[in-house]
């Protein structure tokens, strides 16, 4: 710098002084030298976690705001706001309050929007990211338990979301309830009980809307951000993953430093998130409850949604054949409201184990911090397809009135359809994914072995034609060879010299995860196909 | 010398275009001035011109499926008593004459001129009592839109939507939207109970609150979103699949730009 010889050596500066005075008292330099120097691999797929936590940033901040103006009671009260086809109809104060925050109260609507998108953005960043977590498989040790402290935060972000929901006590939300204490007293001998003791009586009661409040802004949010902390931490203890590239391996993190171009792009980028939503919340409306009214028990309009997150768990009830209900005992046992339960407990757990189950089948316990691509770890891969499908069949079930009116459909059809895509479904998605993931493999140890076609072609001066090939350069090379190959375990005798049912599980399990596999280019193989050029 | 002499008066190149205009104006005149004076008789329930008329066009448009007589077939309902409020409701809304069999009868350009649409209804109310065309007073608006709101939530939104964006049924039979349907039509479809649509009578719906209700339509007509745009007014699954593609959508498009810089 040109200001370097100009310099007066030992020249004491403001930020200098500041810094001093602060690291004296606090010794917070340690701090800083530690985490400032840590380097943070730079994808664009690795910042999906901080689109969640920015978004639950702007839920907090708007979430304050308002909660000054918010009333949970649901004490009844005439309306007598500014909005006209609501004029002194009966309602909750819950939803009078909501309606002045829509109308009557400065920037309360903008606010009130911005939290709600804000929420539907968290949820569906937290999905996007544990997709890129599962698909690369970051999931694998040391990092199991971060894969379950937040999937667990996913879990709470659709309490935080329907408790929310619930609140404005609007036709809309009061309808969401109505399913929820439906699908609680289709529980056997305790559902009744529950249900009395979730909204203090017969439904809806005069307690829950106080009572969701307290878990919306108080139990739930405080768990997410102890959760958020430990999650963090854990990031920090575990270093960021990475994908391979030549100088990166198992015990290194390559990358810009935190400090201080990272953070502050990590700080940019948090005000980008709020200038996205600030802008969706100020053009399009959301959760229009003046529409709705406030709630009474017998109208449910057209089209009764939950908020996305919690569709995969109405369309479950939408797919359900009629007449799975019958008396047993002087009982009704709702096999249409057990088997939804059930099924989407098991396919919540079974999400929630997943790496502890891939560690058992691979028998890995080496350290990775060396991300997957995709189609190395076909398996899983195929497995992530065929979840995926069906969760986007629920998903899309909780929509098909819409999608029947919307593509002239009927919706018998619709519904036909999607029970036979949700068995179905996931199986076609299971072969595909995994043919496809095998075939890129197969095309990727082409190119390692033989090249780019060039498109060049070339007479010989024999009269051949050939094609000639750009051979990779090393780097982009080392991306495409270095992966995990793993293969089926045999099965073998304990000490006892007997074989275990859990061993042939394991095995068969093994076998189901390796036994179609591309194996990486080994060096022996490389030189061979280079002689075979030269 | 010759030539440029043919080239005038009744031989000018012009002189069949000129022609032509002369006559189009004197046919379309005289179609204008014949058709002044039929409007002149406003088309009433009492006229014998109008019902006259009114089969005729029955006649010619509507008898192959509902019969000579209005009497009915296997093909379309019998239309003695169903009123001028139904005819009205179902050809002034394009829905007849249908134009496939399908599980509804669906929505296409008017075939008929209003007055045409009249003397068909007034021809049909003829046949036998029915309900009537509503008045102005009850179509135009200025009752209460609370009210209405309640009762449109109550006895409407569950197959129209709490914001008359329309609704599924079954068998591929859908209740449309009511965001451009005019008061008088409504309040029709209110008395008649056109296709699937429930009958809503007079003591079921007093014709005061069924003013109330199409005050309320009209208001949500008049009145967009204060929050911006509506998504259709169609709920949760527009918002949803809005903040997956668009939301999500715009900031991968930032994660991508941002990681893009440094590499």
């Amino acid at each position: 710098m040109s200001t370097a010889t100009t310099r007066a050596p030992q020249r004491r500066t403001f930020t200098a002084a500041a810094s001093n005075y602060i690291d004296e008292r606090t010794s917070v330099s340690t701090f800083v030298k530690e985490l400032g120097r840590k380097a943070f691999p730079d994808h664009w797929s690795f910042l999906l976690g901080e689109v969640a936590l920015f978004s639950f940033l702007v839920i907090l901040i708007t979430g304050t705001f308002l909660t000054f103006f918010f009333q949970a009671s649901m004490a009844e009260v005439e309306y007598e706001g500014s909005y006209v086809p609501l004029k002194g109809v009966e309602m909750s104060v819950a939803m009078a309050s909501t309606l002045d925050i829509s109308f009557d109260i400065r920037g309360g609507l903008f606010v009130r929007q911005m939290h709600h998108w804000a929420a539907l953005m968290f949820v569906a960043a937290i999905g996007l990211h544990m997709l890129r977590i599962f698909f690369t498989g970051a999931f694998r040790k040391p990092r199991e338990l971060n894969w379950v402290i937040g999937f667990v935060m996913f879990i709470l972000a659709m309490g935080e979301g329907f408790t929310g929901y619930s609140l404005p006590d609007d036709l809309l939300s009061g309808n969401g309830l109505r399913i929820i204490d439906g699908m609680i007293k289709g529980i056997p001998l305790i559902g009744t009980w529950t249900s009395f003791l979730l909204f203090g009586g017969e439904f809806p009661g005069t307690d829950i809307v106080g009572r969701l409040y307290s878990l919306h802004i108080l139990l739930l949010p405080v768990i997410l951000l102890a959760l958020i902390a430990l999650h963090l931490m854990f990031v920090v203890v575990h270093k960021h993953t990475q994908y391979a590239a030549p100088g990166r391996t198992q015990q290194n993190a390559v990358g810009p430093p935190i400090l201080p171009i990272y953070a502050a792009k990590a700080g940019g980028f948090f005000f980008l998130v709020f200038g996205v939503l600030a802008l969706i919340a100020s053009l399009f409306t959301i959760n229009p409850i003046w529409n709705y009214g406030p709630y009474d028990p017998s109208p449910v309009s057209a089209g009764t949604q939950p908020d996305w997150y919690i569709g995969f768990a109405d369309g479950a009830l939408r797919l359900i054949p009629p007449g799975w209900e019958f008396v047993l005992f002087d009982r009704t046992w709702s096999f249409n409201i057990l088997v939804p339960l059930v099924g989407l407990g098991l396919f919540i757990a079974t999400v929630l184990i997943y790496p502890f189950i891939e560690a058992w089948v691979t028998g890995d316990k080496r350290e990775h911090h060396i991300v997957d691509r995709p189609r190395n770890a076909p398996t899983r891969t195929a497995i992530g397809a065929a979840g995926v499908t069906f969760y986007a069949v629920l998903w899309a079930a909780a929509s098909s009135d819409i999608i029947a009116t919307h593509f002239k459909l009927t919706m018998e059809g619709v519904i036909h359809s999607l029970q036979a895509l949700l068995i179905v479904g996931p199986f076609i998605a299971y072969f595909v994914a995994k043919r496809v993931c095998i075939a890129l493999q197969k095309k990727d140890r082409e190119i390692v072995l033989h090249g780019y076609e060039s498109g060049r072609i070339v007479k010989l001066p024999g009269g051949e034609f050939i094609e000639v090939h750009q051979p990779l350069d090393e780097y982009d090379r080392w991306k495409l060879v270095s992966y995990e190959s793993y293969e089926p375990l045999m099965i073998r005798p304990n000490a006892r010299g007997k074989i275990t049912v859990g061993q042939r599980l394991r095995a068969g399990m093994s076998r189901w995860f390796f036994e179609d596999r591309i194996a990486p280019v080994t060096k022996g193989e490389l030189e061979a196909a280079h002689h075979e050029h030269h | 010398m010759n030539r440029s002499k043919r080239r005038t008066g009744r031989r000018h190149p012009l002189a069949t275009a000129a022609l032509l205009a002369l006559g189009l104006v004197f046919t379309g005149g005289a179609y204008a001035a014949f058709s002044t004076t039929t409007a002149q008789a406003e088309p009433s329930p009492t006229s014998q011109e109008t019902i006259e008329e009114g089969g005729k066009l029955f006649q010619a448009n509507c008898a192959t499926c509902h019969g000579l007589e209005a009497q009915g077939t296997n093909e379309g309902p019998s239309l003695i008593g169903v009123g001028a409020a139904a005819v009205d409701f179902q050809v002034g809304t394009g829905r007849m004459p249908m134009q496939m069999q399908g599980p509804q009868a669906e929505q296409k350009p008017v075939q008929f001129t209003d007055e045409q649409v009249k003397q068909l209804s007034y021809f049909v109310a003829s046949l036998g009592p029915g309900p009537d065309i509503p008045a102005d007073s009850l179509v135009n608006g200025g009752g209460d839109a609370a009210n209405g709101a309640e009762l449109f939530r109550i006895n409407c939104a569950m197959c129209h939507n709490v914001a008359g964006a329309g609704g599924a049924l079954t068998e591929g039979k859908f209740a449309p939207p009511l965001t451009n349907v005019s008061g008088v039509h409504i309040y029709e479809a209110m008395v008649t109970g056109p296709q699937n649509m429930p009958v809503f009578n007079d003591l079921n719906i007093t014709p005061e609150d069924k003013r109330d209700i199409i005050t309320y339509l009209q208001y949500v007509q008049d009145n967009r979103s204060p929050g911006g745009f509506e998504l259709g007014s169609l709920g949760p699954v527009a918002e949803g699949l809005f903040i997956w593609i668009f939301g999500l959508g715009a900031i991968v498009a930032i994660t991508v730009w941002i990681t893009a810089k440094s590499n």
